[in-house]
């Protein structure tokens, strides 16, 4: 290894990892960008790679969160300490107040909530790495509490616990290290713009604007040479049901408004069309924000493989796709290729 | 005689018989920002001013809180008296929408479109006794 790009954001210093594993005096930074830190880690050490400076090294990110919702600190975040004494900074009712207002401008029900927390835990069943593995019926996940309106126990991830580590190389020397390795076409992070909706948000402008997922995504595209319609398998951050649901818009999957149908066919499962957080994504596996961008990755090195076993999308996928969101208002897209 | 400070200075006019919530405007742009801000978060100009953005606005989306917060809310709630509260984007004539939180008629749900009107009330009480005000809006009495 010539460097490494770690990021936690509970559990520590992600380099006080090196203290365990041997001191090498390699180059380590720390990335700390919410809960896009792993694919903003990630994409560190893919510019790293792309400008020269070095051609071998690792991304590691892991977490360690405490039980329930995450509750940040105004001033960590640039605010006044009145907004989180007041309850209003809460990533759970920003994802319900986004979700509401999307139901209501694009026609998408509760049925649609529910079938995609169905779909991740059914698809958590089959992963061994999951941190949920139960499936739950549609009417477990339809009754459950609700949380958020109108976003239920069901319909949300926990932060939980977890790591994952990925190893980057020069494409060129690529064939060194393994036969069958995964090419990184395209990794691209963007920020928000003036009016668009983003969490930890005292006020909004009245003018909209393309969410950082809209922007993010399409710079991914462009760099990779690619559509949406070459994406054969993809991992949409899912920290509740909502959420999955506007980020297939957002990344260009599908119209506004399209997921209804798309849900009640189930194109989103992982013999449809479009397979969607093929391991369970944040809902059966949790968000340790650290690492979970890197599972994202990980989960699609495995389809486009061919190693998901139980969960292995059918017809030999050779395209994939990533994307993250976080605080305040961050994205990060990756796309894959065989 | 209880002694009553706002939560923040400069959130919104008060004691006032008519309060009103206080945002800034760009000198430039014209683009309204709540809380107010010294630099213009839309076109980056560094002249804005404190305006009033209005007392009456409608309900853009909302949310329920059904669980008790953890630190850093502050109220006077224990998680045995915790009662949920409404939270939403209110659309402000003043060009900006506002979260707040909502006070709502029992098990009565909030609707997209609906009228608010601000209210400035105590929201928690210090050891001292010194009352915390703080805004939140209430369906239109009409």
């Amino acid at each position: 290894m010539q460097f490494a790009y770690g990021g936690s954001q509970d559990a520590g210093n992600a380099d006080a990892l090196v203290n365990e594993l041997g001191l090498t005096g390699l180059q380590f930074t720390n990335i700390w960008n919410g809960c896009a830190t792993g694919g903003s880690s990630l994409n560190a050490a893919y510019t790293a790679i792309k400008s020269g400076e070095y051609d071998l090294g690792v991304v590691v990110g892991f977490d360690k969160h405490p039980r329930g919702a995450f509750n940040p600190k105004p001033a960590e975040w640039g605010l006044d300490d009145w907004y989180g004494e007041a309850g209003m900074m809460l990533t759970t009712q920003f994802f319900a107040m986004k979700t509401q207002r999307y139901m209501h401008d694009h026609g998408i029900t509760n049925d649609a909530l529910v079938r995609v927390a169905e779909k991740a835990f059914h698809n958590g069943s089959l992963t061994p790495t999951a941190w949920r593995r139960q499936a739950l019926s549609y009417d477990e996940i339809a009754s459950s509490m609700m949380v958020s309106d109108p976003l239920r126990k069901y319909m949300f991830c926990s932060p939980a616990e977890g790591g994952a580590a990925l190893i980057l190389c020069d494409a060129k020397i690529a064939k060194r290290y393994t036969s069958n390795p995964i090419y990184l076409s395209a990794a691209a992070v963007r920020t928000r713009h003036y009016g668009s909706f983003e969490v930890f948000s005292p006020s909004q402008p009245m003018q909209v604007a393309d969410a950082p997922t809209v922007t993010a995504s399409k710079a991914a595209f462009e760099l990779a040479g690619l559509g949406p319609e070459d994406i054969d398998v993809l991992q949409l951050q899912d920290t509740d049901s909502g959420t999955e649901i506007i980020h297939m818009a957002e990344n260009g999957f599908c119209e506004h408004g399209d997921q209804e149908k798309l849900l009640r066919d189930g194109a989103t499962r992982i013999d449809g069309s479009l397979p969607i957080n093929t391991d369970g994504g944040c809902l059966a596996n949790g968000e340790p924000v650290g690492a979970s961008g890197l599972r994202q990755v990980h989960e699609i090195c495995v389809q486009l493989r061919g190693d998901g076993g139980a969960r292995q999308v059918p017809g030999n996928p050779k395209v994939g796709y990533t994307h993250v969101y976080g605080a305040p208002g961050i994205s990060g897209v990756n796309i894959l290729t065989v | 005689m209880t002694q009553q400070i706002p939560i923040q200075d400069g959130l919104f006019t008060w004691p006032s018989a008519q309060p009103e919530l206080l945002g800034s405007r760009c000198d430039h742009c014209g683009e309204a920002s709540f809380p107010s801000q010294p630099d213009c978060r839309n076109c980056g100009s560094r002249e804005t001013s404190v305006v009033p953005i209005g007392s009456r606005g409608t309900l853009w989306t909302w949310t329920i809180q059904s669980f008790m917060p953890k630190d850093p809310y502050r109220s006077d709630e224990t998680p045995e008296t915790f009662t949920p509260y409404g939270v939403g984007y209110v659309e402000m004539p003043g060009g900006v929408r506002v979260e707040s939180r909502l006070q709502l008629p029992e098990g009565e749900k909030p609707e997209i479109g609906m009228s608010l009107d601000l209210v400035i009330e105590p929201f928690r009480t210090e050891e001292d006794g010194t009352q915390i005000m703080m805004f939140s809006f209430k369906p239109t009495e009409e």
